[in-house]
């Protein structure tokens, strides 16, 4: 081998390997990125799966309730005025506090600490006349202090909570009166404006609805729609100019369905506002294109001998598209279909403009109730001020992205499961 | 006795024409090879017998084929009709990606054919043991058809051809994607089954065409240069073409 011919081996093997370099080093950044954006979201959004409590001890006194009857019925606890046994739990934490200071104390629970109280009893009614120790929602600021997610060298003045109250807060601390559990209320609430209380059931349920809705609608007009124009319409210029069309319409910002929806669905239609139906169906025009592509690139990879071999056996052109031509198609129209959704169940824009984006604080229980979605409900508590809203966010990132992983998994499933029977 | 009549068949693939005033009579029971070069029209000859042609949509074919005094070359025919009578059995093997029995099954199925889960369980058997492949599947006719060797696949494609009992079957170079052994078998196939059914084979091979064929007809771009006989034919054709392909001077 003459020196030349060696010299263009060793370059060819250098460029093979430069090249490989090239590729693991994007690999390589892509999984660094995926890691930093993880880590982030997890580091922040751990904590507020976790929810502070303060142990108080409330006395359930008759005359502070004015409850006169010997043996109340259940209509009497419920009427009964609890503010005063409720503001007596929570300023015995420190007797010695002038009257008109009180306020540094109940701030240090929720707004919701009345109905916390009065809840209490209505579930043991045997408490009534009793002292007994009870758990109140630590406000989001003291529920910060407790997870280490505010700082206390800053000046009392810039601090939302005062040294009075970080006093009474360590001191309960050393008693072990401040207890942190499992979070159940972040996936059972709706929204609020308090961090402590606020959840998540709203906007899942409105995401749930709203995939639902865009499902139930983009599928099966999908699928007629790739159907009819891969196996039955004739190919001239209209055709082509519709499938240039769908491809057109895969590209469209989705902000602009979202005033297609608006203008269209809210406007002439007079759907109700703020509805996971609205939602899901402007979202099912975006998902519509997405499902259509899929399905005919999965048509078209059907081999034309067994169209042949159907129509040969004398099927009908019909038959051999349910029969044979759609059942293969199916794992790749499916998956198509969960590419799109999964894009829907990110997509925040549109429904914004269709008015998802209201501060709902019930739990939808049908598509046509008023109701949030995951993605949105992560815009609107980032634009909240307070600290208590930060890990919300990443917490409320991490359930969308289970959500997504679930239902990808769920895909795989299916997909699998068709494979097996038509390969 | 003649059972597909074709006269004057001319086929066009949009303004090419593909095929040349064929006037054939193809007989009852019999086997009748067509051979030719590749691209000499044979295949798309034997697609009109059962209007494959019409899933192309710039073939046109003109001219008239009789089956049974039936026009084959109607709009008015119901080609659904049409092709429960005629099989086909194909180049490359094509089962469905379904099991051996609903492979066998769909033809019956489709066209009505079996009263009862009893019957439809005869029809399958038999279609399989005609195609002599019932000994080998047996046991296992819930597996899928695309898992068998290229050979039962294509026995599986004859057995599903032949399970909704056509008068004709077409077969388009059904061994060119088989080994010699899986070759014989289906030669061997084609022999029992012309004495019910009437046979139309295209194939490359010239020795395939003289040992299961009655008659040949030899094509050459696009026009039947000469009919008859098989032995005919192979032994004395008239024609100087016929003998030069026959006897390997081209093709």
């Amino acid at each position: 081998m003459n020196s030349f011919k060696k010299n263009l081996l060793k370059k060819r093997y250098n460029a093979e390997r430069r090249f490989q370099w090239y590729g693991k080093i994007a690999i390589g950044l892509a999984l660094s990125f995926l890691a930093v954006f993880m880590f982030q979201i997890f580091s922040k959004g751990y904590s507020a799966f976790q929810k502070t409590w303060i142990v108080t001890e409330v006395h359930y006194d008759k005359e502070l309730l004015l409850i006169d009857a010997e043996s109340p019925s259940k209509d009497d606890l419920e009427n009964a005025d609890y503010y005063d046994v409720a503001y007596k739990a929570m300023t015995s934490l420190d007797p010695g506090l002038p009257e008109e200071e009180d306020r540094q104390l109940i701030q240090m629970v929720s707004y919701k600490y009345e109905a916390e109280v009065k809840d209490l009893l209505l579930k043991n009614p045997d408490y009534l006349g009793k002292i007994v120790p009870i758990k109140l929602t630590a406000s989001d600021d003291v529920d910060q202090v407790h997870k280490g997610n505010y700082p206390r060298d800053i000046p009392e003045e810039n601090r939302r909570v005062n040294d009075y109250q970080l006093q009474i807060y360590d001191m309960l601390n050393e008693r072990g009166d401040i207890l942190s559990e499992f979070n159940i209320s972040f996936f059972t609430s709706p929204d609020s404006r308090e961090a402590e209380l606020a959840g998540i059931a709203s906007s899942f349920m409105g995401t749930v609805f709203s995939i639902l809705v865009c499902l139930a609608f983009s599928f099966p007009v999908a699928v007629l729609a790739a159907i009819y124009l891969e196996e039955f319409a004739p190919k001239n210029k209209f055709t082509d100019f519709i499938e240039v069309n769908i491809n057109n319409l895969a590209a469209v910002p989705s902000i602009v369905f979202g005033l297609l929806g608006l203008g269209v669905l809210l406007a002439v239609f007079n759907l109700p506002r703020s509805t996971p139906l609205v939602g899901g169906i402007t979202l099912s025009l975006m998902t519509l294109p997405t499902i259509i592509i899929a399905a005919r690139a999965s048509l078209k990879a059907v081999p034309p001998s067994i169209r042949e071999a159907a129509l040969a056996m004398g099927a009908s052109n019909m038959q051999t598209t349910m029969h044979h031509t759609v059942p293969l198609s199916m794992p790749g129209t499916l998956s198509g279909t969960i590419i799109g959704l999964a894009q829907a169940l990110g997509e925040t824009a549109p429904l914004i403009l269709i008015g998802m984006v209201a501060f709902v604080n019930t739990i939808p229980g049908t598509p046509v109730d008023p109701a949030a979605s995951l993605p949105v409900q992560i815009y609107i508590w980032s634009e909240s001020a307070e600290r208590g809203f930060v890990e919300k966010v990443s917490a409320c990132i991490m359930v969308l992205l289970a959500f997504l992983i679930l239902m990808n998994l769920a895909a795989q499933i299916v997909r699998h499961k068709f494979e097996k029977k038509w390969s | 006795m003649s059972k597909i009549k074709a006269e004057n068949v001319n086929v066009y693939y949009g303004s090419k024409q593909a095929l040349f005033d064929i006037s054939i009579d193809i007989a009852e029971k019999e086997v009748t090879a067509l051979i030719g070069p590749s691209g000499c029209g044979k295949s798309t000859f034997l697609r009109c017998l059962n209007r494959m042609n019409d899933v192309i949509e710039i073939c046109r074919v003109e001219g008239s084929i009789k089956m049974d005094n039936l026009e084959l070359n109607s709009r008015k025919l119901d080609v659904v009709r049409l092709r429960e009578n005629v099989g086909m059995v194909f180049q490359k093997p094509n089962p469905f990606p379904k099991t051996i029995y609903e492979n066998v099954a769909y033809g019956p199925t489709i066209h009505g054919i079996a009263q009862s889960k009893e019957e439809m369980d005869q029809i399958v058997e038999t279609s399989l043991k005609k195609a002599a492949l019932w000994n080998e599947v047996k046991d296992r006719l819930d597996e899928i058809g695309t898992g068998l060797s290229g050979g039962q696949q294509q026995r599986l494609c004859i057995a599903r051809a032949i399970s909704v009992s056509p008068e004709v079957i077409l077969m388009d170079e059904p061994c060119s994607a088989l080994d010699p052994i899986a070759t014989a078998q289906i030669e061997e196939l084609i022999d029992d089954l012309k004495k019910e059914v009437t046979i139309v084979i295209v194939t490359h091979s010239m020795s395939q065409a003289a040992r299961v064929s009655q008659k040949t007809g030899f094509f050459h771009l696009g026009k039947l240069i000469e009919f008859g006989p098989t032995d005919k034919i192979f032994k004395n054709p008239d024609n100087q073409q016929t003998q030069d392909y026959i006897t390997g001077r081209f093709g």
